[in-house]
């Protein structure tokens, strides 16, 4: 399997391909025209790398210039708590760190020595992050799928490509004939456009979120691309109908994937859900539906977890249960939400455990359930269902209640990222259990 | 309370919650740079619904996203009237 620079050496000549960052951008070519690494790359030779920048573009550098050359590339998320970083530092044995530096002119790059073992992080239930092992093999079999892939192709993606969903578009860029724009570290979403829209992209990228958060941008206009993909939430009606009528010229197309399963599908009829006649068919990548859940076989599904002795990520006969619930109304299977509970706002996973442990420290406070409301924005939201202690002060002003709300929202603005505090929170007399004596949480 | 006012004022009460400033809330005020992010107008969403008793954004699949704050208060405006709820007497 050759590596991403033998890639980019083999590349048919075509125009001038470039990466455009917010602040620099290096033509992408037989030699890479810029280096993040400040010539170290050989340095980095058969170890375990974390890559761990403040922006997207020294990310992409180092992943281009170590594919081949280091064993393991684990690829840290934008938003990894620090607290964190040791955890996944002992777990992937990791022996060198990338950080943000200059892009400086490439120097002499070594010859590729090993096949690479690449490292993605996805939340987890506890707040640790869930390492999963992917192969370039695995990243790269959904790639080549896409409609349009003709040279003059620009992608751009809302979506980070330090996760899975952002680095598919990423690879397809280097591994296609086209160039790629990134966004800035805080980069507002209309400079993004803007520039989107200056360097002529043609195949454009996000989560719904994202692309709500577009459609609401007075820079909207700014681009006219061909192909919009929409992936890593549900696409719902809306949004698709949405996105197709402010851009008539375009393909409107939802992919179904997780860094667990990979790209399960891709769905470019315009319309939500997927066709029922997926289920069950032959071909690359097989779809089940086991007790409501969708399960997915193919060469793209991620390894293995890294350091997880007690979860396994495929089934006996290779299914991957993605824990994605679906229902089918006629001949198309239409997604309701997750089984766990987990809640998927705007394309960042919040588990609910997590949100009730913040909340249940409220001395007041018996019990709670966090639960998913559907947001027309975000896709999700989290909400809150509480049971106090004792009968809350009834004389009448509700000063209590709201003295409470306001403390318990404190409590999470403290040890909460912002899209994990709860929306909305009601005071309940109590809450349904399960059999088990678990919360009753309904997909 | 108008549904105007009501807006405005979850608005405000947002931006409380997370110590943000605003800048002045006038009409061709563009959302994106009211100081909320998309997370923040979702919540917004969110608590209108709760305060007026109607969602507008989920009553159609066929809907223009607001850019401006006036193209917001529109948006809610009309739902009101289709909800037969006077937007002038809507909280």
């Amino acid at each position: 399997m050759a590596s991403i620079r033998d890639r980019l050496a083999d590349a048919p000549e075509g125009p001038e391909r470039f990466l455009w960052g917010a602040t620099a951008s290096v033509p992408l070519g037989p030699r890479l025209g810029g280096t993040g690494l400040g010539g170290r790359a050989a340095e980095l030779a058969r170890r375990s790398v974390l890559i761990s920048t403040r922006d997207q573009m020294a990310t992409a550098l180092a992943l281009i210039e170590l594919d081949g050359i280091a064993r393991r590339l684990v690829v840290a998320t934008p938003d990894l708590p620090s607290e964190h970083l040791p955890a996944v530092v002992a777990k992937a044995g990791v022996d060198a760190i990338v950080s943000d530096e200059d892009v400086r002119p490439a120097k002499e790059t070594p010859v590729t020595c090993c096949r690479t073992e690449w490292v993605l992080l996805t939340s987890g239930t506890t707040g640790a992050p869930k390492m999963l092992v992917h192969s370039f093999a695995s990243l790269t079999a959904p790639i080549g799928s896409t409609p349009g892939q003709r040279a003059d192709v620009v992608w751009g993606t809302f979506y980070d490509i330090r996760r899975y969903g952002g680095l598919q578009i990423f690879l397809r860029a280097l591994l296609g004939p086209g160039s790629l724009v990134l966004s800035g570290a805080g980069e507002p979403v209309g400079d993004y456009l803007v520039r989107l829209g200056a360097h002529g992209a043609t195949h454009v990228s996000g989560t719904p979120s994202h692309w709500r958060r577009a459609l609401m941008s007075p820079d909207a206009r700014a681009i006219a691309p061909r192909y919009i993909r929409l992936s890593g939430e549900i696409a719902d009606q809306g949004i698709l109908n949405a996105l197709q009528s402010f851009y008539p010229q375009a393909s409107v197309g939802h992919a179904f994937a997780s860094t667990e399963a990979g790209v399960g599908f891709e769905v470019n009829d315009g319309l939500e859900g997927f066709p029922a006649s997926m289920v069950g068919a032959p071909g690359d990548v097989q779809i089940e539906v086991v007790e409501g859940s969708l399960r997915i076989r193919s060469a793209r599904n991620a390894v293995r977890y890294l350091g997880e002795d007690d979860s396994t990520l495929a089934d006996e006969e290779g299914f991957v249960d993605t824990g994605d619930m679906v229902e089918r109304r006629g001949e198309r299977y239409y997604f309701l939400g997750r089984r766990s509970g987990l809640i998927n706002v705007g394309g960042l996973k919040v588990y609910p455990e997590e949100v009730e442990a913040a909340i249940n420290r409220h001395p007041a406070v018996r019990m709670s359930m966090v639960r998913s409301r559907r947001s027309p924005i975000t896709g999700s939201l989290v909400a809150a269902d509480i049971v106090l202690k004792g009968e809350p002060d009834s004389s009448g002003t509700g000063g209590e209640v709201v003295d409470f709300k306001r403390e318990i929202l404190q409590i999470c603005h403290a040890r909460l990222a912002p899209h994990k505090i709860p929306a909305t929170i009601r005071f309940v007399p109590a809450l349904e259990i399960a059999a088990a004596g678990k919360l009753a949480r309904h997909a | 309370m108008s549904v105007k006012a009501t807006v405005i004022s979850e608005i405000r009460r947002i931006a409380e919650d997370e110590t943000k400033s605003l800048p002045p809330l006038t009409d061709d005020l563009v959302l994106l740079d009211s100081g909320l992010d998309s997370l923040g107008i979702a919540i917004l969403v969110a608590r209108l619904e709760e305060t007026l008793g109607f969602d507008p954004f989920t009553e159609s699949d066929d809907i223009a996203y607001p850019v401006t704050l006036g193209d917001f208060i529109r948006f809610y405006e009309r739902a009101a009237q289709s909800h037969g709820v006077d937007s002038r007497q809507a909280g």
